[in-house]
């Protein structure tokens, strides 16, 4: 169980698997070149994000890979141009994540890994870049029922962010409960997944949507 | 002196012994027709002298046999020199106290008498190293091919009070109850029945798992929940290298008997794949108390915790609901209580109208006229119990917290019909105790309606019932 044995998936193909299993994922599009990142952001509607994507890069925001807010085509082919220009060759194949910028003031995690003692888990809490510290968490090993993705969500000791918060809607929880339910299903279905992240998941009007991913597999 | 708690049985489970059944084992380890002790001695210090005299002391009712090579005279027992002088079928239990070098060919012989079941004291097993293991590893085949039920070795013994047994080498024997232990630490289970012994809460069985190589602590959770002597069962358990396999085997258990688990040994499991968000937060506390919740099982904090919860699991009847009506008369403790019902999933229920009105009719006006219901000194010997009555009977109220602190309730306690007696009473001629025991019968088995005795915390213990009830699954 060492991270060296495990291959983790680009953010890009991270989030197709998510979103074949049903998780609601933010609207986006890989891009090569600033045109190409351009059109995509045109065709997507602005603020939009841009990342670096690849199937090596994590800690993103720890080398400010990521571009938030920009709100027209220069902009974008600017910060494509960055972001390719400052990824070294140990990154691998890259290329550019734009997606629609989604705001909410919540910021949850979910996830799932391969626990050496109990197997199969799937992991909710509060997310963000203080999820670790917080570590406001609950688990249960899949498969999930729908009761117990219900009660994972009421053991989170700040369950209370999720009614209504500073002027947006309470979550819905049946779609949080739709979003670990799926994970149980991925690590079920699929022995090679070792673990998930999906960090943050942003409820925008109510609705978790998973706006980074990564899933990590066997090599 | 702990071990997997759930790695033997399923290969127990896969190999059926041919000619036994596992129930016959248990059944002759908790409630035996008659009881050996092998390593049988005179000397107060050994265990084979505590055992015997304990076994003795509380009148074991069966045939008691010593085995002691020295063939001498023990607690005015004359001993047998070999197991093979036990009379056919006199023992289905033998207690052994022997060194591990003598135990094998030991169960051998006890086998061929009719022994079913053997609680192996001895240490220096697997717990000693490897040469230690190789023993462990032999004993638990020869019990095997011999049907044996094998506990421990390296355990204190167990006890029985249906079968007023008391076959260890430790001291504490518990009032009878309905609370069946298991522990993988020993001396645990000596802290669980002084616990009883204070409080006068019982035990129906109590067990130190010892290594557990052959029977595990789901394999006695088993026997437990399908045992009519016991309501809850309380476990201690350690290093669950297959955490997995444990919660596999005493989910379904749980949905039938309460189950309270205190785990010692919190590892950092996660952190150690820390590729991932989710496998750095995966400490296995967490993980295991999200297994506990999913299979239904109550994680207790604290030892002391824990047998409170199993405590009244075995003496109050389940809620049907989370609405609480507090009836007290002694203020302060009323609103500690809704305190604690306010930082739990339970909810103080708001008086309802008609319910007021009727006590009302029956209390001097300065009670409280809202929930908790404070009696404020109103109260006397005959309002208690009646406002008691209309309160339990109340179809909006899913359980009371009754805290009888003051003078007249003290007073009432003495009197025939005193405060506490409608329910206290079984199903049939009770009042709010009948109600709710009749609706969760289904669910959880049958709860005794005994009272807690007089040195149990009367507020805190049906709190924490309250509080730690198994889930109720929405549909």
């Amino acid at each position: 169980m060492t991270a060296s044995r495990s291959t983790t998936l680009s953010e890009a193909e991270s989030k197709r698997i998510l979103a074949v299993h049903g998780v609601p994922v933010v609207e986006e599009q890989v891009a090569s070149d600033p045109g190409e990142a351009a059109r995509a952001a045109d065709g997507l509607g602005y603020p939009v994000v841009v990342k670096l994507c690849g199937p090596v890069i994590a800690h993103k925001t720890e080398r400010g890979l990521v571009r938030l807010n920009l709100r027209d085509s220069s902009a974008v082919r600017a910060a494509t141009e960055d972001l390719l220009g400052a990824a070294g060759p140990e990154d691998g194949d890259v290329q550019v994540l734009v997606s629609r910028m989604v705001r909410g003031v919540r910021e949850l995690i979910a996830g799932a890994h391969r626990d050496p003692q109990f197997g199969p888990v799937v992991m909710v809490g509060v997310g963000g870049v203080l999820a670790e510290a917080l570590a406001d968490v609950a688990f249960r090993l899949v498969p999930l029922t729908a009761v117990d993705a219900a009660e994972m969500i009421e053991d989170l000791r700040t369950a209370r962010l999720l009614g209504p918060l500073r002027g947006e809607p309470a979550v819905d929880r049946d779609r949080l409960a739709t979003v670990l339910m799926a994970l149980s299903a991925l690590m079920q279905g699929d022995d090679s997944v070792r673990s998930v992240d999906v960090n943050p998941l942003i409820v925008v009007d109510g609705v978790p949507v998973a706006v980074d991913a990564l899933v990590e597999v066997e090599p | 002196m702990s071990r997997a708690a759930g790695t033997a049985s399923e290969e127990l489970e896969a190999v059926p012994v041919p000619g036994s059944d596992p129930s016959q084992g248990f059944r002759a380890l908790f409630e035996p027709r008659g009881v050996a002790v092998a390593g049988a001695s005179s000397h107060p210090g050994k265990f084979g002298f505590v055992a015997l005299h304990n076994i003795l002391r509380h009148d074991f009712p069966g045939p008691v046999f010593a085995i002691s090579l020295s063939g001498e005279e023990v607690l005015g027992l004359q001993a047998l020199r070999s197991a093979d002088e036990l009379p056919d079928g006199g023992a289905d239990l033998v207690v052994v106290c022997t060194p591990a070098a003598a135990n094998v060919e030991l169960l051998r012989a006890c086998a061929a008498r009719g022994v079913k079941a053997a609680f192996v004291t001895t240490a220096g097993y697997g717990e000693a190293g490897t040469e230690g293991e190789r023993a462990e590893a032999e004993l638990k085949e020869v019990a095997h091919e011999l049907g044996v039920l094998l506990a421990g070795p390296n355990g204190q013994g167990l006890i029985s009070t249906p079968a007023s047994l008391c076959a260890q080498i430790v001291a504490p024997y518990p009032p009878p109850g309905r609370i069946a232990i298991v522990s993988q630490s020993g001396n645990f289970v000596s802290s669980f029945m002084n616990f009883a012994i204070q409080t006068g809460i019982g035990v129906s069985r109590a067990v130190s798992a010892g290594n557990a190589s052959a029977t595990t602590v789901p394999d006695y959770l088993a026997y437990y929940a399908d045992d009519p002597a016991t309501a809850v069962s309380l476990a201690y358990v350690e290093g669950l290298p297959d955490g997995r396999a444990f919660f596999d085997r005493i989910r379904p258990l749980a949905a039938r008997k309460p189950i309270v688990v205190l785990k010692g040994g919190a590892s950092p499991g996660g952190a150690r794949a820390a590729a991932s968000h989710t496998g750095a937060l995966a400490a296995d506390d967490k993980v295991f108390d999200g297994a506990c919740r999913q299979a239904g099982v109550i994680r207790a904090a604290t030892v002391e915790e824990a047998f409170e919860a199993a405590a009244t699991f075995a003496t109050q009847p389940l809620p049907r609901g989370p609405r609480v009506v507090v009836y007290t008369s002694a203020g302060g403790w009323g609103v500690v209580t809704a305190d604690a019902i306010s930082h739990s999933s339970l909810e103080l229920l708001p008086l309802p109208e008609d319910l007021r009105a009727d006590l009302d009719a029956r209390l001097p006006p300065r009670w409280s006229r809202n929930n908790p219901v404070d009696l404020a000194g109103g109260e006397t010997r005959d309002t208690i119990p009646e406002c008691m009555e209309l309160v339990a009977r109340h179809p909006d109220v899913d359980a009371v917290i009754y805290l009888g602190m003051g003078i007249q309730s003290n007073e009432a306690r003495l009197m025939p019909r005193a405060p506490g007696r409608p329910l206290r009473r079984g199903r049939g001629d009770g009042v709010g105790g009948d109600r709710q025991a009749r609706v969760d019968r289904h669910r959880a088995g049958r709860y005794p309606s005994r009272q807690p005795g007089p040195g149990h915390r009367a507020g805190h213990g049906p709190s924490l019932l309250l509080v730690r009830q198994p889930r109720c699954r929405r549909p």
